[in-house]
């Protein structure tokens, strides 16, 4: 009996544990975070109180704040005092779910939009845009604050998905290999392939990386197709290296950077010189990196934002959009997610000003890319890796 | 054969097949039965999918039996020698497994990398300016790799059956004229047969559903099921593909489970388990010592040398060669560490290390004692299996050859709403854990369980005691040093595991791993060294975690 007793025992503790989960405790941020301090291992039954209530359940008391859970992939980033302030305004709590990569997260804001998962989604980019349209996942939201932003970034007519910052995807080369070698720093896509930089470059693998991806469709632009399956193979004979992600191509293979690996050349981004000056270990008067920007030679990622189908938030998720378009988080992003801001009111960090670049004439998504996808990578597997 | 009861049927089975019902096989058919459509996939499919099987098969058996040469010695060698600082050897074998694959990447590179210390050495002796070992991109890369992460599984598993072997048997066997060979190998494996079969099978499904190992040191030329997945569920979007790959890897599991169960149906009990400590001494001979001196050295080359290059990195600074206009300056600091305490971009997501390294320890905590409360009865009726426990044995490992990215697609599509909404509960994560140390710690247990003799119990039930009585009395001191292990697997599962992690945890409550990937995916000298200390971190409380569990004497624990 006694055993059994236990099994029930286990059994109640954990739907006790499901079912505290699903109550609704409308909790403010400062409640989260002093039950988050006071975590302890050996305290179980009060170890992970459940802070959050799902977004339709929210707004039952007028008095209490409600909540707002804002989906996005794990780069996303903003400073604190910046959120609080929203948050204050509107008497709000935001919540962001953050869901992997952006291919990722989207993937999985798609699958859930039956019984969507939070009220606003950000960080679809350009190369996704497409296919986050056609599964129908957001509402149309024209913001007034639309006026302020570049209308060469916004892609969507019906402003399902606004264009919240862009960012340039080129290839960064080490400064002090070039000087010291005395080598002209390559200025197009055609001299990567000349043997005076033979093996010196490394890139993501399209299939596992966006900045890969990017890369691709950089010389897909150039090329066409089949053209750039010409142009891979002759990179491929100049002995490119190519890995699975960007943390790999910069941290390990990239001699620039803080792991010093083999390769001068690596496809980045072009606001990564300033993080390197931004996080070096000892004060630089000078980015060790540049980006090569000429013409051509980069992709402008565009990041959007987008109310999905099915909110019970609007007024709050149409506040937050808004939020994201105006000038204070648009001031705040580029430090936090190393990104250009598409208000074109925002003022740049002088970091920014200084360090960062930007590419002249950069290739954008074409139009047939969601259906060509997996016609390309494969093509491009089959001619780089095999 | 005693007559089983519905009760006692129920008690063994009904918390453990529920649980996996409800966080495994529920989430799992939604997702495939959400995209399992032949007609949307593309023509080459099918033949590719045959090269990537045929591959992800080869180079797990290949890696498995690589682990099992390097393993089996350590084990003897865990089991029967006792030395100075042996707590500590045990643990670093064991820090791998839960090492996130970026940091262990690190770590080969740099070793083994072009720029490398073994490659700059030998590159410095020869006068050479190529290095001459190519490690990175290699299959036998792939094939380290997984050695390093999972001989622990070898040496604990094997380690425990060993250490309780009754030495009699192999001592009667020697004064009957049998030499060492002929002992070991008509005597000792036999006896050691089920833990080392129950090994081989957790090693080879570790491997078949590599995916980090296989991404950052094969490179983009190899590619397993999980990373196929991996690639058609989130980055080509086409979850038709992912789905029918899911459900491969899926029956390639149930088929390996159900070869190994119908093979091992029933563990051999010894005639007579001895206390560990019996078997245990210290090194006499000169070829003891000799022995004694290869393993430790073993260790220290393969498990403690790409190790250490993480802590090396994590205080060291360099910035020489890359501005010239700046003075390089090299030299060691502390301030990656000072660093991680310091909110730098007043960011909302920050969380202090110590906050992280606490959210880890509970989430790996209560994973312990979840996947230990569960195990416990399902292993104890497997132990003695009746009809129903063959049949069901196998479906109990398919947690270990799921594809964590459909699984964690699967929770997308069923934890989303009522009644099961805990997508935003902080409780997903030592849920999802358990999940994937349950077969793990089932398979530790159930091997140790029947190893004892039937007879032992009846002598105590004849006496007059209790099942209950008995349990406390008779079972548990002989399994209580593998239940140890077992939660020592389960706590490493937890704290290393990141894919869960990464798909659940909340911004609130992130664990070491997602910190340290945080770190990596920003440029900047600073981000990196933070990165490294991070993980030097990680492998601390790990470290000191496992071997405060080692340490630990459980009440009514004996010899064993």
């Amino acid at each position: 009996m006694k055993r059994i007793f236990l099994a029930s025992l286990m059994l109640s503790v954990l739907l006790s544990a499901c079912g505290s989960a699903v109550t609704p405790v409308p909790a403010s941020g400062q409640q989260a975070l002093a039950a988050s301090a006071t975590v302890a291992p050996a305290a179980t039954p009060t170890l992970l109180p459940a802070d959050t209530p799902e977004p339709t359940t929210s707004g039952a008391t007028p008095s209490a704040a409600r909540t707002l859970t804002v989906m996005t992939h794990d780069s996303f980033a903003a400073s604190e005092a910046v959120i609080q302030e929203f948050e204050q305004a509107n008497n709000v709590k935001v919540t962001f779910l953050k869901s992997g990569d952006a291919g990722a997260a989207l993937n999985k804001a798609i699958l859930a939009k039956d019984a969507p998962l939070a009220d606003v989604f950000y960080g679809v980019d350009n190369t996704f845009l497409s296919r986050a349209l056609e599964a129908d996942i957001f509402d149309s939201y024209a913001s007034p604050l639309l006026s302020n932003i570049d209308p060469a970034l916004q892609l969507d007519l019906k402003n399902r998905a606004l264009p919240v910052d862009y960012g340039d995807v080129c290839i960064n080369y080490s400064k002090a290999f070039f000087a010291k070698n005395g080598l002209q720093v390559p200025a197009t896509l055609d001299d990567l392939t000349k043997p005076e930089y033979k093996d010196m470059m490394v890139v993501e693998n399209p299939a596992t990386s966006s900045s890969g991806l990017a890369f691709l469709l950089v010389t897909i632009a150039k090329y066409g197709d089949p053209g750039y399956l010409d142009y891979w193979k002759a990179l491929k004979a100049n002995g490119v290296v190519v890995v699975d992600g960007w943390e790999t191509a910069y941290n390990t293979n990239f001699s620039g950077s803080a792991g010093s690996g083999p390769q001068p050349l690596v496809v980045s981004y072009a606001s990564s010189p300033a993080a390197e000056v931004i996080y070096a270990t000892t004060p630089l008067d000078d980015a060790p990196t540049a980006s090569i920007l000429g013409s051509g030679t980069c992709f402008r990622q565009i990041e959007f934002v987008g109310i999905l189908k099915g909110t019970k938030n609007r007024d709050l998720a149409e506040k937050f959009v808004d939020f994201m378009l105006d000038v204070k988080f648009q001031e705040d992003m580029p430090l936090n997610m190393y990104v250009y801001p598409a208000n074109t009111q925002a003022r740049l960090p002088d970091s920014f000003v200084k360090y960062a670049q930007v590419a002249t004439d950069p290739a954008g998504a074409p139009a047939n890319l969601d259906a060509m996808r997996d016609t390309w990578i494969n093509a491009w597997t089959e001619a780089v890796l095999k | 054969m005693k007559i089983r009861t519905l009760r006692t049927v129920l008690f063994a089975w009904l918390a453990p097949l529920l649980f996996l019902g409800v966080f495994f096989f529920y989430p799992l058919a939604r997702i495939l039965s959400q995209g399992l459509d032949f007609a949307a996939l593309h023509a080459g499919f099918f033949s590719d999918t045959i090269q990537v099987l045929a591959f992800t098969v080869y180079q797990a058996a290949l890696s498995t039996l690589l682990t099992l040469l390097i393993g089996l010695p350590l084990a003897y060698f865990f089991a029967r020698y006792d030395f100075a600082g042996k707590a500590f050897f045990r643990t670093l074998t064991a820090i791998p497994f839960m090492l996130p694959t970026v940091v262990v990447a690190a770590g080969f590179n740099a070793l083994l990398g072009p720029r490398g210390w073994a490659n700059l050495a030998l590159m410095h002796l020869t006068g050479e300016s190529i290095p001459p070992i190519t490690f990175v991109g290699t299959l036998g890369a792939i094939l380290v790799a997984h050695v390093f992460y999972n001989a622990t599984i070898t040496i604990r598993l094997v380690g425990n059956a060993w250490a309780t072997l009754d030495s009699h048997l192999t001592e009667a066997a020697r004064s009957l004229g049998a030499g060492t060979f002929e002992t070991l190998y008509r005597v000792t494996l036999p006896l050691l047969a089920p833990s080392i079969w129950a090994s081989t099978l957790l090693v080879f499904l570790f491997d078949f559903t590599s995916y980090g190992v296989i991404l950052l040191l094969g490179g983009p030329r190899y590619a397993t099921l999980e990373v196929a997945i991996y690639i058609q569920a989130l980055h080509m979007l086409n979850l038709p593909a992912a789905s029918l790959l899911s459900l491969l890897q899926l029956l390639c599991t149930l088929a390996f489970s159900t070869l190994y169960s119908r093979h091992v149906t029933r563990a051999a009990a010894q005639p007579k388990p001895r206390p560990s400590s019996t078997n245990l001494r210290t090194a006499q001979t000169g070829r003891e010592r000799l022995f004694m001196a290869g393993m430790l050295s073993l260790i220290l080359a393969f498990f403690a040398l790409p190790m250490l290059a993480l802590p090396l990195r994590s205080v060291s600074r360099f910035e020489a060669d890359r501005a010239q206009r700046t003075p390089v300056s090299t030299g060691l600091t502390l301030e990656f560490y000072g660093d991680l305490f310091i909110n730098r971009r007043d960011s909302v997501f920050y969380v202090p290390p110590v906050q992280a390294a606490i959210d880890s320890l509970a989430f790996a905590g209560l994973t312990v004692v979840l996947s230990l409360l569960l195990a416990f009865p399902a292993a104890a009726a497997l132990a003695r299996p009746g009809r129903l426990e063959k049949w069901i044995d196998p479906f109990l490992m398919l947690p270990l050859g799921a594809s964590a990215v459909t699984l964690g697609l699967g929770y997308i599509v069923t934890f989303n709403r009522p009644p099961l909404a805990l997508l935003t509960s902080p409780w997903l994560i030592p849920l999802a854990h358990t999940t994937i140390a349950l077969p793990f710690v089932i398979r530790s247990l159930q091997t140790a369980l029947a190893a004892i003799p039937e007879r032992y119990r009846e002598a105590a039930a004849v006496l007059g005691a209790s099942r209950w009585q008995s349990w406390l009395a008779v079972e548990w001191p002989i399994i209580s040093r593998a239940t140890i292990s077992a939660g020592a697997f389960a706590f490493t599962i937890s704290l290393g595991e990141f894919g869960a992690a990464s798909l659940l945890a909340r911004p609130e409550y992130p664990t070491l791993p997602t910190a340290i990937y945080r770190f990596l995916s920003q440029p900047g000298g600073s981000n990196y060294g933070q990165a490294m200390a991070a993980a030097t971190l990680l492998m601390v409380v790990t470290g000191l975690g496992i071997f405060l569990i080692e340490k630990l004497r459980l009440p009514g624990t004996g010899e064993f």
